[in-house]
């Protein structure tokens, strides 16, 4: 019985040993095969041709919402579907049993001021530098996260249709616009000549709220309001 | 160029260790740990690749891994989630362990 005991310890070992070769034999593959990689401009040339005609000036905003947005109207959607994963898995459960501290209260009532105007400018600030839609929600989810774990619930009154509603709006605005564009004559997603500027920039409004509450939403780990 | 490349090897070398421990390790928070770390290697690698050209730098890249970031996150919550709701409904978070392993 020991004996067996013995050979499986040094099966498992012999395992990991192959698994660590393997890997490492891996690595260095793969970083002379990068190493041996052509090295041109890439895409850069292109995106800088085609960025005076996007509507924007940022190259990355341009490139997230207009040559790519194809990436990122699908990537609201995974975020819209995780959620619902989250909140089909049950209510959200109690993040906080005791009161909250003074200093988290203070805090919150001095930051989240800050934070909403912080993420207003990252929204609009998207257009034309660092920033746009994800940034902006992701800086508003922290104020939700703040809000949290100080023990705050989503209200009676906006308990379904609200919430659900500040979830989709990201995707719906998206989806809105891209097949609305199609009207005349235009594919999907491909942005009129003229005012494609505002166009992205309501989505990302949008797009930003819903980010906001879905990040927020899943840590709170379920439906709210039902516990 | 060669310090984009170090930067690409060390995405490389991310992913591998994240690997290593999704395939090794057993206990889940473990394995979803893992696989941000793997996903932190591919980001890496795809911006320093993007930096790793003559002239200006490749904005394409760096838009793919601000969306692979937040599909990242999103996935991440999802499966703590399940995680979660696993150990309170088995009271496991780990796999099973084979007989005679003395991890």
């Amino acid at each position: 019985m020991k004996r067996r005991m013995r050979l499986r310890r040094n099966a498992s070992r012999l395992l990991h040993l192959g698994l660590v070769l393997l890997l490492v034999g891996a690595g260095i593959a793969l970083c002379l095969l990068i190493a041996s990689l052509p090295r041109g401009a890439g895409l850069a040339p292109a995106v800088a041709a085609a960025v005076p005609a996007s509507g924007v000036e940022s190259e990355l905003t341009a490139v997230l919402l207009s040559f790519r947005g194809y990436d990122t109207l699908l990537e609201m959607t995974v975020l819209t579907a995780a959620l619902a994963g989250v909140w089909s898995l049950g209510p959200a459960p109690r993040l906080r049993v005791s009161l909250p501290g003074a200093v988290l209260l203070g805090m919150n009532r001095t930051l989240l001021p800050v934070v909403i105007l912080i993420s207003g400018y990252l929204l609009w600030a998207g257009g034309a530098r660092a920033g746009g839609a994800f940034q902006a929600g992701a800086v508003l989810a922290a104020a939700g996260v703040l809000l949290l774990l100080a023990g705050a619930t989503v209200p009676d009154r906006l308990r379904g249709p609200p919430v659900r509603a500040v979830v989709i709006i990201g995707l719906a605005a998206y989806l809105a616009v891209a097949l609305g564009v199609m009207r005349d004559g235009r594919r999907f997603l491909e942005y009129p000549a003229t005012g494609a500027g505002v166009l992205m920039l309501a989505i990302e409004a949008a797009c930003a709220l819903s980010i906001a509450a879905i990040l927020a939403g899943m840590l709170a780990g379920g439906r709210p309001g039902e516990s | 160029m060669s310090s984009a490349l170090l930067y690409a090897a060390a995405g490389v070398a991310l992913f591998l260790i994240g690997l290593h421990a999704l395939v090794w390790q057993r206990h889940l928070v473990r394995k979803i740990i893992a696989v941000n770390v793997m996903g932190s290697g591919a980001s890496l690698l795809l911006v320093a690749l993007g930096h790793a050209g003559p002239g200006a730098t490749d904005p394409v890249p760096q838009a793919m891994v601000i969306t692979g970031i937040v599909v990242a996150v999103s996935a991440t919550g999802l499966a703590l989630s399940l995680t979660l709701r696993l150990a309170r409904a088995s009271g496991q978070v780990e796999l099973p362990r084979p007989r005679g392993d003395d991890r």
